[in-house]
């Protein structure tokens, strides 16, 4: 059976100017309880890689640099 | 020892899932003897993991000595769950509460005292005072994380246990399960094994469509009532729901609780209460579920009768602890508590003791029917268990564990199970065209809501139960394109136990009870010389899913006069009115 790829707007936005993931910090990605945040290899920078969110906010009240904001995923809003 | 050439961990005590009880049992263990080797395993990270991942706004069954006790607080939880609980166990929780409030002040836990720097006890319940809030409780899980440094516990973050092991006697050998980044397995041999898993909250489909917008952490999915069951460990009352009043569409709890010692309450479309009281039970979500189906709904919480100062308190408390994205959620709908009522709506059901009644059963020391398992928090039958419960029951797990483990030598692992359940485990990382793991449940979580949720049919819970069954049969079909998806993949088989126990133990049941919670529209009324027992629901001899009753212990303390207490929950209106 063929598998689609499809496009979703996930709730958690990373400021890539502000993350300093890309020097090792893992923290948003080490605290959330899905295991939605990854790096993402092109940028070094930590993105939300799965649209599986609990808008639960330890990734946004532990970034050492306010880069991470929580939004409410669209389907609740 | 090596199986499959994967080295077998060994350990003396282990602890599955780093929340709330996980913590607590570990820590205890290892304060009980602290040469133990004492493992905490965690799907997550231990740091933010489990239903109080933002910390907790207060405590909701809090027995404190001048304000109530144990006996008052056990016949309040036995009304208000219709007579079907296990006294012992309440008993054991209400007698170990407030040296738990103590111990978590002492490691500093802020709960809100008075001026004489007493606790500063609410009356939420509909009879007794059990309420105290925490609105600095938002550090919880750091205060946890620290005692289990300073206490010296091995924490392995990011592995879900997948099944439980039995030695040849039939005596619990420890878990297998897999890590989920990387989706290398994991075998651990234990002396005895404590489970903590949570809720199973990924059960019902909420209204908003949004898988992961559920009412409990989305991670306690059931993997703990699917080990369990799966291991033999009887389940107990599983047709009794959990079924939460929540603000629509976001899906947190309104917190009548919070606001409701301050002025606020649940009100119907014409800013009139209905409900006599605040407290969550089947009975309350009964009169909910009238009143938002009738011509006076949907449901509210008022607020915007309030001054200003307690509105301002009330959104410091809401909008910072247990779901601090509740205010952002408001502000989008330009919502404002001083001048709209909020919406409020039913939550999709589950299994949770900590607000219902149902999960492994546990009796008073924690122990399950299989030897050397024992169970704590929202999985474990202990009803109404709340994050105090979990702290107690997490305590009391890890006393009991300890003692199992003490003169027991290394447990035999069964070698042809491990190796079947790692083809089980490797199984959808090797199917290229599949169905998604995401697919299948949201199918299985639809079922659930079209056919189990109360108002429960038998004809359509039949039909639910056969729908289920067919998407179990396409469990082979189901791929993972990594790690990430091999976690899903594992937990929607879960899922699917948990949406077939759910079907059977409903089916079971022919009375209503509790509520809403097992409202039977087709047995309308409490049948209590049939179903005045626990229902059990376990894997028989043949491997099949059966039912069975388990009797109820002698009650400790007598209902009295007050035994109908929480059937008189809808206001009264006056003859004139």
């Amino acid at each position: 059976m063929p598998i689609a790829n499809h496009h979703s707007s996930v709730p958690v936005i990373v400021d890539e100017d502000k993350c300093i993931a890309d020097k090792g910090c893992t923290v948003c990605i080490d605290v959330c309880p899905l295991d939605v945040l990854w790096i993402n290899e092109a940028t070094g920078k930590a993105h939300m890689k799965y649209d599986e969110c609990w808008y639960c906010m330890p990734c946004e009240a532990d970034c050492p640099t306010d880069a991470v904001t929580v939004n409410i995923p669209y389907l609740l809003r | 020892m090596k199986i499959n050439d994967i080295p077998v961990i060994e350990t003396d005590i282990l602890v599955i899932g780093g929340g709330t009880a996980g913590p607590m049992a570990a820590v205890t263990a290892k304060e009980q003897n602290p040469d133990l080797n004492v493992m905490l395993l965690e799907k997550a990270n231990v740091k933010r993991s489990g239903a109080i991942s933002m910390g907790m706004d207060g405590l909701n069954n809090a027995v404190v000595p001048g304000h109530a006790t144990p006996e008052q607080y056990v016949k309040e939880i036995t009304i208000a769950n219709d007579g079907v609980v296990h006294q012992p166990a309440l008993m054991a929780y209400a007698t170990r509460s407030f040296p738990m409030i103590e111990k978590l002040d002492s490691w500093g836990v802020h709960f809100q005292k008075d001026e004489t720097g007493d606790y500063d006890m609410k009356k939420v319940h509909h009879l007794g005072t059990y309420v105290l809030p925490m609105p600095e409780g938002h550090n919880v899980k750091k205060i946890l994380y620290r005692r289990l440094r300073r206490n010296r516990v091995q924490i392995e973050n990011r592995f879900t246990a997948t099944r439980l092991l039995k030695d040849p006697d039939g005596n619990i050998a420890g878990m297998i399960g897999v890590n989920t980044r990387t989706a290398e397995p994991i075998i651990i041999r234990a002396k005895a094994v404590i489970m903590a898993t949570g809720a199973a909250g990924r059960l019902g489909l909420p209204t908003s469509g949004y898988l992961f917008g559920t009412y409990e952490n989305p991670a306690n999915n059931g993997d703990g009532h699917a080990m369990a069951y799966h291991v033999g460990a009887d389940l107990a009352n599983l047709e009794c729901f959990q079924v939460n009043p929540l603000l629509k569409d976001y899906n947190g709890p309104a917190c009548a609780y919070v606001t409701g010692p301050l002025g606020g309450f649940t009100s119907n479309a014409f800013g009139e209460r209905f409900i006599e009281c605040d407290y969550w039970s089947g009975q309350m979500m009964l009169e909910f579920f009238k009143e938002l189906e009738s011509g006076t709904g949907p449901v509210f919480l008022k607020l915007d009768h309030l001054a200003e100062e307690t509105i301002e308190e009330i959104e410091t408390v809401l909008h910072t602890n247990e779901r601090p994205s509740r205010g952002r959620f408001h502000e989008g709908r330009d919502v404002n508590y001083r001048q709209r009522m909020v919406e409020m709506h039913i939550s999709e059901v589950g299994f949770c003791s900590g607000h219902s009644a149902s999960g492994v059963w546990t009796d008073e020391t924690g122990a399950t029917t299989v030897p050397g398992l024992y169970c704590a928090g929202d999985m474990a039958s202990v009803a109404h268990n709340y994050m105090l419960g979990a702290f107690v029951y997490g305590q009391i797990c890890g006393e009991s564990a300890v003692e199992f483990a003490k003169d027991r030598g290394e447990p035999k692992l069964d070698e042809d199970f491990i190796k079947q359940e790692l083809e089980r485990i490797q199984a959808p990382m090797k199917v290229a065209d599949g169905i998604p793991p995401e697919q299948m449940e949201y199918k299985v979580r639809r079922l659930v809501n079209d056919y189990l949720q109360p108002p429960k049919v038998t004809k359509k819970m039949e039909i639910g139960l056969e729908r289920i069954l067919a998407v179990r049969a396409d469990v082979g079909q189901l791929c993972a394109r990594d790690p990430h998806e091999l976690l899903r993949a594992m937990e929607v088989q879960s899922i699917i136990d948990c949406a077939e126990m759910a079907a059977r133990a409903s089916l079971y049941r022919t009375e209503s009870r509790w509520g809403l919670y097992h409202y039977r529209v087709d047995y309308p009324e409490q049948n209590d010389a049939e179903w005045f027992y626990h229902s059990r629901l376990f894997k028989d001899e043949n491997g099949q899913m059966a039912s069975g009753k388990r009797p109820i212990a002698d009650y400790l303390v007598s209902l009295g006069e007050e035994k109908d207490a929480y059937r008189k929950m809808r206001v009264q209106k006056a003859a004139n009115g």
